[in-house]
């Protein structure tokens, strides 16, 4: 029937189109929530008009315009008019968009440029830009976003209604930021797009699928941000940075769900395609010379998707790239990180010396990599009983189960190795 | 749109100013002053009395207590404010950071409140 087809229409507008008509419809209605429900509206009335009169030719613009010129009346008719005019500009007259597409994708693309910008603004706490950017940008929904940071869902939907509010309160603008505020502000978006991609990149535990969209999603918005800001360097190295981890996606864990170190993961698996953008975008990013940490970090990346087989990999180039990442964005993590490299470029007693010099320091104490990279300099140097005491230490204080899983099968081959050594003990 | 800009600044520290300094911050504070008032921004604002003469008051089940002291003993206090008008949060955060005290404490930037107006028939 031909109403089958006009329902998988709309369901296919839907995915398409819905994110980017809310952009636009938040423009014209000044406020989140009105644009959302002027949204439902449009998609309500699509329903029944689409099946009587045909598709429209731009389907985009008739539920702008439809939401809009809705919403319009019905305030009209709630006789509250005059009263948001007054604090909304709102004209009240209904206004028909143009029916030509082309004209209006410039301007689409605008709204989901300043509505970015909005979404992470920052006066709005960072958990809040995140779910913000997903519900708004990339038409996540509420129980998604809540089901990706495990969260429960009235918790993610009170700091959603809280975040929208705040935006309409303090009137935080909609506008991509003048150009002496650019770059700190696209440093939080990228910071946005980046925590979606880790979130659902570096965790295991969760809804796996949920948490696989989530970094699609953060690489999807990445290429948005790079079309819409072409000039924009450090969104073309943070792509390329995510394109390159997420190339390794399907090898990172074995079928029952255990890691797989970098050494150990399948590189004929890897995703060549993907690889191969990631590096041009990495050559483009750091040709403009001063890179940026996003930047350090793709170039990092790409020299281990380069090497074929991981004793190839260029631990001396690596090192060098930590410690320049370390210059940029100094922090304790990415010390431990330069350790590492240390340790591989240059034999694990200079990599412990480091790690052993943060450990001393104490604000990694808690953090469970700090002390399974330990434990594994020291199972690499032979001192055995120190490396299990480490090993012990972060398996203490891991929390997903398949690190966890990880450093209990490190733990039972060094006591087994141990043991072998000198029976008496056991 | 205004916005309301609370002035929050360790008073001990303005108490213990050099008169050199305190001079200069006063005079900072008038140019920052005339310049919003120039620009239009400017709609009103105070300077306070430091907080031990605050009185803080509140009505319990109709019974009313008043007690000595602002209504958070907190590392800084608030000194003063300035009512702005700004065209949105960007603007107000720009003015807030041109207020001499953001470089030694803090501003809190509050929206007020809208009203509506009473509309005629």
């Amino acid at each position: 029937m031909n109403d089958v087809s006009t329902r998988e229409t709309i369901a296919r507008v839907y995915r398409e189109e819905s994110a980017r008509a809310l952009a636009t419809l938040i423009r014209l209605l000044g406020d989140f929530d009105v644009a959302e429900e002027a949204l439902q509206d449009a998609f309500t009335i699509a329903v029944t008009q689409w099946e009587r009169d045909g598709v429209p030719s731009n389907p985009r613009a008739w539920l702008i315009s439809t939401g809009r010129n809705r919403t319009v009346d019905r305030i009209r008719r709630e006789d509250r008019l005059v009263r948001f005019a007054n604090t909304m500009a709102l004209p009240t007259e209904p206004v028909v968009m143009p029916e030509e597409p082309r004209d209006e994708d410039d301007s689409v693309d605008d709204d989901r440029l300043r509505l970015i910008f909005t979404c992470c603004h920052p006066a709005l706490a960072r958990e809040s830009q995140v779910a913000l950017t997903l519900r708004t940008i990339c038409g996540l929904t509420t129980e998604e976003i809540a089901r990706a940071f495990l969260v429960p869902v009235p918790t993610m939907a009170q700091r959603l209604v809280r975040a929208t509010g705040k935006i309409r309160a303090a009137r935080i603008p909609y506008r991509v930021p003048p150009a002496h505020e650019l770059a700190e502000r696209l440093d939080a978006v990228l910071a946005v797009v980046y925590l979606a991609f880790t979130e659902g990149y570096a965790a295991t535990s969760g809804d796996a699928l949920v948490r696989r969209d989530l970094s699609s999603e953060a690489i999807r918005l990445g290429r948005l941000l790079v079309a819409l800001m072409p000039a924009a360097t450090e969104a073309n190295a943070l792509l390329a940075l995510m394109l390159l981890h997420d190339a390794r996606r399907q090898t990172r864990a074995s079928a029952d769900g255990d890691i797989v170190l970098l050494e150990d993961q399948d590189r004929a698996s890897w995703d060549r395609a993907q690889i191969d953008e990631g590096l041009l975008r990495v050559e483009a990013a750091l040709q403009g010379g001063g890179a940026g940490a996003y930047a350090i970090q793709a170039a990092i990346a790409a020299l281990h998707a380069r090497a074929r087989v991981a004793s190839d990999t260029d631990w001396r180039q690596i090192e060098a790239l930590y410690a320049l990442l370390l210059q940029r964005a100094p922090s304790a993590v990415v010390e431990l990180n330069h350790a590492v490299a240390v340790a591989m470029a240059e034999g694990p007693e200079r990599g412990l010396l480091l790690a052993d010099a943060i450990d001393a320091r104490g604000e990694l104490r808690g953090y469970h990599l700090l002390h399974a990279v330990r434990a594994d300099l020291l199972r690499r140097l032979g001192r055995a009983t120190e490396a299990a005491a480490a090993y012990e230490t972060a398996l203490e204080l891991a929390s997903l189960e398949p690190e966890r899983r990880f450093l209990q099968r490190r733990l039972i081959e060094l006591r087994r190795l141990d043991s072998s050594l000198t029976p008496a003990e056991s | 749109m205004q916005y309301l800009l609370l002035i929050y600044n360790n008073e001990k520290n303005w108490m213990e100013l050099p008169d050199a300094d305190a001079g200069t911050l006063r005079d900072n504070y008038r140019s920052f002053t005339e310049s919003i008032a120039k620009s239009g921004h400017y709609k009103g604002g105070n300077a306070l009395q430091p907080t031990n003469t605050a009185t803080t008051v509140r009505v319990r089940n109709g019974k009313r207590t008043a007690t000595d002291g602002p209504f958070a003993e907190t590392r800084e206090q608030l000194g003063g404010y300035y009512l702005v008008d700004a065209k949105d949060l960007d603007e107000a955060i720009g003015l807030a950071a041109r207020i001499p005290g953001a470089l030694t404490g803090a501003i809190e930037v509050r929206p007020i409140m809208e009203m509506p107006a009473p509309v005629p028939a």
